[in-house]
């Protein structure tokens, strides 16, 4: 069989072609870093927005819970990419950060700042769904209760409600971390030095052209695959948990 | 009985769902005086659990007055807040809170509600706690008691807060057989001592016993109303004969 007319000059090998990593190795770590920072704190900073949006979606006032529906619409419907550049070039293009300013020494904020703020106000759109989830699987009786007792429905919301629904959104919310580690990617098309960013810069100084990607997948994976096993494991344990 | 003893006065009211086409309640008149134990019965889907709900607005008629200590809780600019406090509720299924202990979910309201400061209220509830001898469950979660535990230590939530009237929806019917009597006693205990109780049970021996007065509920009315022994010796209504044969 005639593989090389199939596959050109692609080797297995060039899957494999780990030469770079001695010269570049620190560099994809500090890659990987990147990443790490936008998912955890774009989805931190996601939290109290969500929990916000949540709580008007819930409400009984139509123009407070059309905003919230509409936002969320909005960030659902909409490829996070578009978002992303609307962000990047419209609300930041006015709002400028100096270059100058820089995180642990390699990540410039005129960068991470949009990237963050872009991936957080994606990310609350999904979170105030797991959020008003969690609130409507608290028992209605819950509320009852508290109110029967006097509190108004924000203290019971406040005091007995969000905290059992807290509870049960924890592992959906560590889920969405693990979803923001890979959409991060994206932050790449941005000049964000993030694991798709070095991949790509590597693949272009070293001329090898497939394997850079290849370890990206790999660290990936190796991130993501037992974050996610963990998280479900957790999720057994809680629900054993709440039986009795 | 003289007037200033009303506590509370239900005034034709009606609940519908779905823009009038379930009627759950068809046009109620009670009055309920201080001191009095009022058992509603009646078969499921009678609408009396919803009456019951109805009274400290739980469930909003959808026309209808509820006069309680004279204020009428169905007036959209009164504060229900405030006059929920004096009126304790206890459900068919507890409804503690689970991510408190036992003291925390005695304490909890009359604490934040600034009616005691945290060391009376503890004091309160170690009280209610000894009387219905589960001192020892106080630092306990609720998901490590029996549902009678649970049903009694609801109770005594409700009464940390020195409610006015004590309303029970079916407080019994999500309990084992071999609780139900820990649980009807602490009611009879509350009765002998004078507290308003508003009862919506199917325990009619219970109903018997205890109550002062009996109200038989079907399709969202009040149909017939007397003292026990009249009620369940002497029914008039042809719909509560035909309950009572079934349930007696």
């Amino acid at each position: 069989m005639d593989w090389e007319g199939i596959f050109g000059n692609l080797s297995p090998a060039s899957f494999f072609n780990f030469s770079f990593l001695g010269e570049y190795g620190t560099y994809i770590l500090q890659a990987l870093g990147y990443t790490l920072l936008l998912a955890v704190v774009s989805v931190l900073l996601a939290v109290i927005p969500a929990l916000l949006l949540a709580i008007m979606r819930l409400s009984k006032n139509k123009l407070v819970k059309g905003i919230s529906g509409a936002y969320i619409a909005i960030f659902r419907s909409t490829p996070l990419l578009v978002q992303l550049s609307i962000i990047y070039f419209g609300l930041f293009g006015a709002v400028r950060i100096p270059n100058s300013w820089q995180l642990f020494g390699f990540i410039p904020m005129s960068r991470f700042i949009p990237g963050v703020v872009a991936l957080a106000l994606n990310s609350s759109a999904y979170v105030a769904e797991i959020f008003r989830g969690g609130i409507l699987a608290v028992d209605i009786g819950q509320t009852e209760a508290a109110r029967s007792l006097g509190l108004s429905s924000w203290s019971a919301m406040k005091l007995v409600v969000l905290p059992q629904a807290i509870k049960n959104v924890l592992p959906a919310l560590a889920n969405e971390i693990v979803t923001m580690v890979k959409e991060s990617s994206i932050c790449s098309t941005l000049g964000m030095a993030e694991l798709m960013f070095a991949a790509k810069t590597v693949a272009g100084a070293t001329y090898i052209t497939l394997a850079p990607y290849t370890v990206a997948a790999v660290i990936y994976f190796a991130i993501n695959y037992p974050a996610s096993k963990a998280i479900e494991a957790i999720e057994r344990r809680m629900r054993r948990g709440d039986k009795h | 009985m003289a007037t200033n003893t009303e506590l509370i006065r239900v005034v034709d009211v009606k609940k519908e769902y779905n823009n009038g086409t379930v009627k759950a309640l068809n046009g109620c008149n009670l009055t309920v005086h201080k001191g009095e134990v009022v058992a509603i019965i009646g078969a499921s889907g009678s609408g009396k659990s919803t009456l019951l709900r109805c009274l400290n607005m739980l469930e909003t008629p959808t026309s209808g007055h509820i006069y309680f200590d004279g204020v009428d809780l169905a007036d959209k600019n009164v504060d229900l807040n405030l006059h929920r406090r004096k009126m304790g509720m206890v459900f068919q299924h507890f409804n503690l809170f689970p991510h408190k202990t036992v003291m925390q979910n005695i304490t909890l309201a009359p604490v934040h509600l600034k009616l005691k400061t945290k060391a009376e209220a503890q004091q309160k509830g170690k009280e209610l706690l000894e009387r219905i001898g589960l001192a020892d469950k106080a630092n306990e979660y609720p998901n490590m008691l029996s549902g009678g535990q649970k049903q009694r230590i609801a109770i005594i939530r409700a009464l940390a807060m020195e409610p006015e009237v004590m309303l029970f929806d079916e407080p019994t019917s999500a309990l084992d057989p071999e609780m139900v009597n820990e649980v009807l006693d602490l009611m009879r205990d509350l009765a002998k001592n004078g507290m308003t109780m508003v009862v919506v049970t199917h325990e009619m021996g219970f109903a018997r016993e205890v109550a002062s007065r009996v109200i038989f509920m079907d399709s969202g009315q009040i149909l017939e109303e007397n003292t026990p022994n009249m009620l369940f010796d002497n029914p008039q209504n042809p719909r509560l004969k035909d309950f009572l044969s079934k349930v007696l």
